[in-house]
């Protein structure tokens, strides 16, 4: 653990996620040791679905916190991971499953199907489905589109809601 | 060349008087020299000196990661209702509709407890809040001053090359004693003569074995000391636990024959007073482990058994689910809490990393082991509470007085995975937050995991 764990992270590579995800040394060390403990195989990948650590703080860093004054010696020339839209991204491919820049009603339907479990019938979920596309959907693809996406969202409080706030 | 044996001889003459005349005998009759004691308090000056130092170092290098005892997120505990009524606050749509935002609160949940939770932190060892001198608790920690490294190099000496060897010596020589005594007592006929020589020498083993490990142990509250026919229950953190309360009285044990060096002593203990020993697969009839048990406790005059309800070894900053099997036995509960002080050694046995001879050896060469042991007022079930309400009352007492953390969770999680039907309730009540139905009470969800255990304990 700690200081043991550290030294199978290399400088570089904490160098590297630094600039990536915009957290301190510290916080990275610290969820280094956090991810090898979760990691049982020791394999340094979580579950089937093979997450490394640098994507394991990928999809972490997109959950910091939107600071005003980001302490930006040098400014990034690609945003930040955890700017609005990217957290509006991020969300957007949680539901478009198959990665193609749209969410179908069967995608919605698959995710709100995760969220229900047994306790809402096919029927009602369809419906469920049919409306959220209807009121997002302007040009009539019947999809969400990212744009659509966005334009749903906008009055959500996006940056709070999906932050979550590191310790030092 | 021979002059070189006779030194050996007469340093290992000399050895074997201390060890025996200071420290054996006079821990066989309960007696100390006090040594152990100012050993303690030295140890305590120089820890408070460490942290100071360390603390002024910290503030030196900012760089350093300081230790964060309450986790590594600041989490805010909302629940699902006003979290969604939150994130639809801005939309004009009526509040129990789906939105596209929901996710992002199961996301953000998701997140905040792969990176934190409250579970399987108790499943390794406790985070320091300063660091105590010991190799295996630098987490963290780095470089501060050239007197600290000095001092944890002597550390290091006098724990490896001075107490250790002394510490394996006892501890021979209180196991050998064991099987000894107990096989020579275990000639005798049943008498009471017999059962009071059983537990001289059953005691005498166990304080050798305290002395061993440099255990300093204070009891609170002894008139609550668990009596014949009765059931002892305390939170589990090692096996050394039995060490720690054994020194104390005498009591039955209970558990799962092993082989190798651990089924040798547990024949041997079997010899001089009914200890309950199984084998596995009776370990899974829950009935013949109840009924045995309680047979043991009907004959009033047996030792008191002693019981660990959470089923595993939890790392003594919380208490998990008591597994109400031990509490379904009738007879009265005398419940104890163990707290171990962290600052001289980790006794927390983690057993997926270390097996139990590492784990000895890891304890031997530890500072030393504190312990505040309390016996709690005995409890009997009451007429209106079932088994497992009776066991959530009595883990409450037990976290109370120690200053742990009641958790409901299973410690069965360290090995095992969380039940669908946790997940299925969290479903449902996503489900009526959307559709309205069923009015299901969101706040009916901490009495999980107590029904169907598949283990006894």
């Amino acid at each position: 653990m700690g200081s043991r764990a550290s030294t199978l992270l290399r400088e570089e590579e904490i160098e590297e996620i630094k600039k990536e995800t915009g957290f301190s040394h510290s916080q990275i060390t610290r969820l280094y040791s956090r991810f090898t403990s979760l990691d049982k195989g020791e394999n340094g990948t979580l579950r089937e679905d093979q997450v490394n650590f640098r994507g394991f703080m990928r999809t972490l860093a997109h959950f910091r916190p939107v600071e005003d004054n980001e302490k930006n010696k040098n400014p990034p020339t690609t945003e930040p991971l955890n700017s609005r839209t990217n957290k509006l991204l991020f969300a957007f491919r949680l539901y478009d499953l198959d990665r193609d820049d749209k969410i179908s009603r069967d995608e919605l339907l698959q995710v709100l199907r995760m969220m229900v479990g047994v306790n809402i019938s096919d029927e009602q979920l369809g419906s469920i489905a049919d409306r959220t596309i209807q009121e997002a959907d302007q040009n009539g693809d019947n999809c969400i589109s990212f744009q659509e996406f966005m334009k749903v969202l906008e009055k959500v409080d996006v940056e709070q809601k999906m932050s979550i706030r590191f310790l030092h | 060349m021979e002059n070189l044996w006779c030194v050996a001889a007469v340093v290992f003459q000399l050895w074997m008087f201390v060890v025996v005349f200071l420290i054996t005998l006079p821990a066989m009759f309960g007696l100390s020299l006090g040594v152990t004691g100012v050993y303690i308090q030295i140890l305590v000056k120089l820890l408070e000196w460490a942290t100071v130092r360390i603390q002024r170092g910290q503030q030196e290098q900012p760089g350093v990661p300081v230790p964060l005892p309450t986790g590594i997120i600041e989490r805010a505990e909302v629940s699902m209702e006003e979290e969604m009524w939150e994130l639809r606050r801005s939309r004009p749509i009526p509040a129990k509709e789906f939105a596209l935002s929901d996710v992002m609160y199961f996301y953000k949940k998701g997140l905040e407890s792969i990176v934190d939770d409250q579970v399987t932190q108790r499943f390794s060892s406790e985070e320091l809040a300063s660091w105590n001198l010991l190799t295996r608790t630098n987490q963290n920690f780095q470089y501060i001053s050239l007197r600290l490294t000095i001092i944890w190099g002597l550390g290091v000496f006098v724990r490896y090359c001075i107490l250790f060897p002394l510490r394996i010596t006892l501890a021979i020589i209180g196991l050998s004693w064991l099987v000894i005594g107990t096989t020579l007592v275990g000639f005798l006929p049943e008498s009471r003569g017999k059962n009071w020589l059983s537990e001289l020498v059953h005691l005498t083993c166990y304080r050798i074995c305290a002395r061993g490990l440099s255990a300093t142990i204070h009891y609170h509250n002894k008139e609550n000391r668990p009596q014949k026919g009765g059931i002892c229950v305390a939170n589990h953190t090692t096996p050394i636990d039995v060490v720690i309360l054994a020194n104390d009285g005498c009591y039955a044990m209970v558990g799962q024959i092993h082989g190798g060096l651990m089924g040798v002593l547990q024949r041997s203990m079997v010899r001089t007073c009914p200890h309950v020993w199984f084998e596995r697969s009776e370990m899974k009839d829950r009935h013949a482990v109840t009924s045995r048990l309680r047979d043991h406790v009907a004959a009033k005059t047996k030792l008191p058994i002693l019981i660990f309800p959470e089923g595993t070894c939890i790392n003594n900053t919380s208490v998990m689910m008591f597994k109400k099997g031990s509490f379904e036995i009738g007879g009265t509960i005398y419940p104890v809490t163990i707290k171990y002080d962290p600052r001289f050694g980790d006794a927390f046995w983690n057993s997926s990393k270390y097996n139990m001879v590492s784990y000895l050896l890891r304890m031997m060469t530890s500072w030393a082991i504190v312990v505040n042991v309390w016996y709690l007022p005995p409890m009997t079930r009451q007429d209106d509470e079932d088994a497992a309400q009776f066991a959530n009352r009595v883990k409450s007492a037990i976290a109370h007085q120690g200053g742990l953390l009641d958790l409901a969770w299973d410690g069965g999680l360290k090995r095992g995975k969380v039940k669908d039907s946790l997940k299925e309730e969290q479903q449902k009540m996503y489900s009526s937050i959307i559709v309205g139905q069923n009015g299901i009470n969101p706040s009916e969800t901490n009495n999980h995991a107590t029904d169907d255990q598949s283990a006894f304990f």
